[in-house]
């Protein structure tokens, strides 16, 4: 079970790369994402999940990123033939074959349990995604795909450094140095002490720099900016979840070793910086995609500040994780429909998308009310119960800091969002002979209705894996 | 064999000054390759005997940072028919200084650290933080695109260096996965920068401007 999460996406690329047909390959997208989505759903079922002697292993963590990331990346498949489509000259081979890869990268994320598997698991999704954001191959791509690889590959290699960093303070305890998180959490209170914060730090900035969390998220605005809708979806909700995840391992094991107040107030000032930089860049942003990644970098800094402030946050943080990535889908989806509609992603020349494409612009606009954390939508459960943990906990600085921030983006956003949805439409847009369908706003439409639900309703399994994740956090129950 | 890995490391050391002080694209590409060719060496010294594992990872390593890698940069050089590096954004007697405190640094660093016996004394960790910064000190200062490939290949040979230490701690297969994903990133920055080429007309990363606030 734990590898055909695995090789079975994997048979799906190699089907893809050397299916002859552009049309038909294409098409086999929403195959391999509902295959994926089966697949996770058995493995949710089982009460354990496991493989490759231990190496992986789907503890209650990998769990909710795996269900969230499948859920998500199974409307991104179904939105991306109608995408290609719209692009034939382009040729889709690598792109259709990359697409499923991701996901079979991801997964292995998701449950890889050794430190060097993982990070090979991370690399390989950041070598997926490469040959996505440069579909284009426009000037303006190749430059995103430059930055995100090159940063990307930095940061990537500052993890892996980091990881070496933390099997030589196992090495130093004269520990069997297994590298397997649980043997490291287990073993914790032995790990050599300045090894340990010199890994923290490195694999924090390392993947800090893969979630996107300032000041090491320049290659965002870019990648989000020229990439894809569907790949941004992806980008902004799979790859720096998993991320995130990877920086939670990790926390666990400085947590086991005593350290944790070190690591929450590292990620409390990274997270605050964070959302400052993306309040800043957000106000006068007049293009949405780009809008959309600095965005991406606030809701990063929400989430490690989650956890930096321990408790209930940790529970709010992992809430979160899902209502970022689930909007971030409903937000990517629709700005991709405006963007081909309009030919134009600057808000000078797009204006009144509600008139243009109806559907389309009122889920924009819906995805902005949820992603701002209005009312009745999933992302203000989950930022008030950070907010309320910051309060109980004594934090007022971090708490006021947090809501002031919050609002800043709030009207920084708003301005974009509000001017390209109001109004009257361009007579060039009127033009182009997109309108919506049901492969264009179905899935963004299915999103937004699980963002709503997230708002008023947590299922109880939900429920419980959230609770159980932020137990093995080191949450109170 | 023990013996030999303080003077390989310091040949490594030496590669690094080598680097950061040339402008020839070639040079560039040789002095990784070397350094590749080091790494081979010392995976098989740094083991205390001779089994099918060390022989396999130092083969791996040679034939990937040695051949495989310098052939797909000379191959974009040529390709994009670029021979010097233009006006780096620190002078390269400059960036030796760097180079060079970076170093002391390391040493005093490692210093300050808590080590296992075998490693007290020995260049192995200093050598591996201080070509992580050369590794960076190229990445961030230069403007050819090949150049930048180079220092990420720095950075990643003084991780290597690293993993050296720790040869009880890694499985092979982890290894591996380490070679596979550096040679595919290798390679698809190849083909990012044979399209930049083409595109642009030139592999000055400084035209890549267009995307910024």
């Amino acid at each position: 079970m734990a590898e055909a999460l695995v090789l079975v996406p994997l048979a799906f690329a190699l089907l893809a790369f050397f299916e002859p047909s552009t049309v038909w390959r294409r098409r086999i997208l929403p195959f391999a994402g509902a295959a994926h989505l089966v697949l996770t759903a058995v493995a949710l079922s089982r009460p354990s999940v496991e493989g490759l002697d231990g190496w992986l292993r789907l503890d209650s963590v990998g769990r909710l990123v795996l269900g969230f990331c499948s859920v998500l990346y199974f409307f991104a498949s179904l939105y991306a033939p109608g995408y290609l489509a719209s692009h034939p000259d382009r040729p889709n081979r690598v792109f259709c074959a990359c697409f499923i890869a991701f996901i079979g990268a991801l997964s292995l994320v998701t449950e890889a349990h050794h430190l060097g598997l993982m990070w090979v698991a991370i690399e390989s999704t950041t070598l997926a995604t490469a040959p996505m954001v440069n579909f284009l191959r426009s000037p303006r791509a190749l430059e995103a795909t430059w930055k995100y690889l090159l940063i990307g590959s930095v940061g990537i290699a500052l993890a892996l450094l980091g990881s070496l960093f933390l099997a030589y303070s196992a090495l130093y305890a004269s520990l069997q140095p297994s590298l397997l998180f649980d043997d490291l959490v287990r073993d914790g209170g032995h790990l050599s002490r300045p090894w340990l914060r010199a890994a923290f730090i490195v694999l924090f900035v390392g993947y800090g720099t893969k979630m996107g969390l300032a000041p090491m998220h320049t290659w965002k605005p870019d990648a989000y900016g020229e990439a894809p809708g569907m790949v941004g979806t992806l980008l902004a909700g799979g790859l720096t979840s998993c991320a995130f995840l990877a920086i939670l391992r990790f926390f666990r094991v400085s947590s086991a070793a005593g350290d944790a107040p070190f690591a929450e107030n590292l990620m409390l000032v990274a997270g605050l910086f964070s959302m400052a930089v993306a309040a800043a860049f957000m106000a006068r942003q007049k293009d949405f995609k780009r809008m959309l990644a600095y965005s991406s970098v606030e809701h990063m800094g929400i989430l490690v500040v989650g956890i930096g402030i321990g408790g209930a946050g940790v529970f709010g943080s992992l809430l979160h994780m899902l209502n970022n990535g689930l909007t971030k889908g409903v937000l990517f989806l629709s700005a991709a429909n405006i963007h081909r509609a309009y030919q134009s992603k600057s808000s000078d020349e797009v204006r009144g998308v509600l008139r243009r494409l109806p559907i389309s612009g009122a889920l924009f606009l819906a995805g902005f009310f949820a992603i701002t954390g209005s009312p009745p939508f999933g992302p203000f459960l989950s930022e008030f119960t950070i907010l309320n943990a910051a309060v109980s906990s004594g934090r007022y600085g971090v708490a006021a800091l947090f809501l002031v921030l919050l609002v800043i983006v709030f009207i920084g956003m708003g301005a974009t969002v509000m001017t390209v949805v109001q109004g009257k439409p361009s007579e060039r847009a009127a033009a182009t002979d997109l309108r919506d369908s049901l492969p264009l706003v179905g899935p963004s439409v299915a999103l937004i209705a699980l963002v709503l639900m997230l708002g008023v309703y947590v299922p109880a399994p939900l429920d419980h894996l959230l609770r159980d994740a932020a137990a093995s956090l080191g949450a109170p129950p | 064999m023990g013996y030999f890995v303080d003077p390989v490391l310091v040949l490594v050391l030496l590669a690094n000054f080598f680097l950061l002080g040339t402008s020839r694209l070639r040079a560039i590409i040789n002095g990784t390759a070397l350094q590749g060719v080091l790494l081979g060496i010392l995976t098989l010294l740094v083991h205390h005997e001779l089994s099918l594992r060390p022989v396999l990872i130092a083969v791996g390593t040679t034939v990937i940072k040695a051949i495989v890698i310098p052939w797909m940069l000379s191959r974009a050089m040529r390709e994009a028919a670029i021979v010097h590096e233009v006006e780096p954004f620190i002078g390269y007697i400059l960036s030796l200084m760097l180079g060079a405190i970076g170093t002391g640094l390391a040493l005093l660093f490692v210093g300050t650290l808590p080590l296992v016996p075998q490693h007290v004394g020995s260049l192995l960790i200093p050598t591996s933080l201080s070509t992580v910064l050369t590794g960076f000190i190229l990445l961030t200062t230069r403007r050819k695109a090949i150049t930048q490939v180079a220092g990420y290949l720095v950075l990643e040979n003084g991780i290597f260096v690293m993993g050296l230490a720790l040869i009880e701690a890694l499985p092979f297969f982890v290894e591996v996965g380490v070679l596979l994903d550096l040679l595919v990133a290798i390679f698809v920055m190849g083909i990012i920068i044979l399209q930049i080429s083409r595109e642009f007309a030139s592999l000055d990363t400084t035209r890549l401007s267009a995307l910024k606030e």
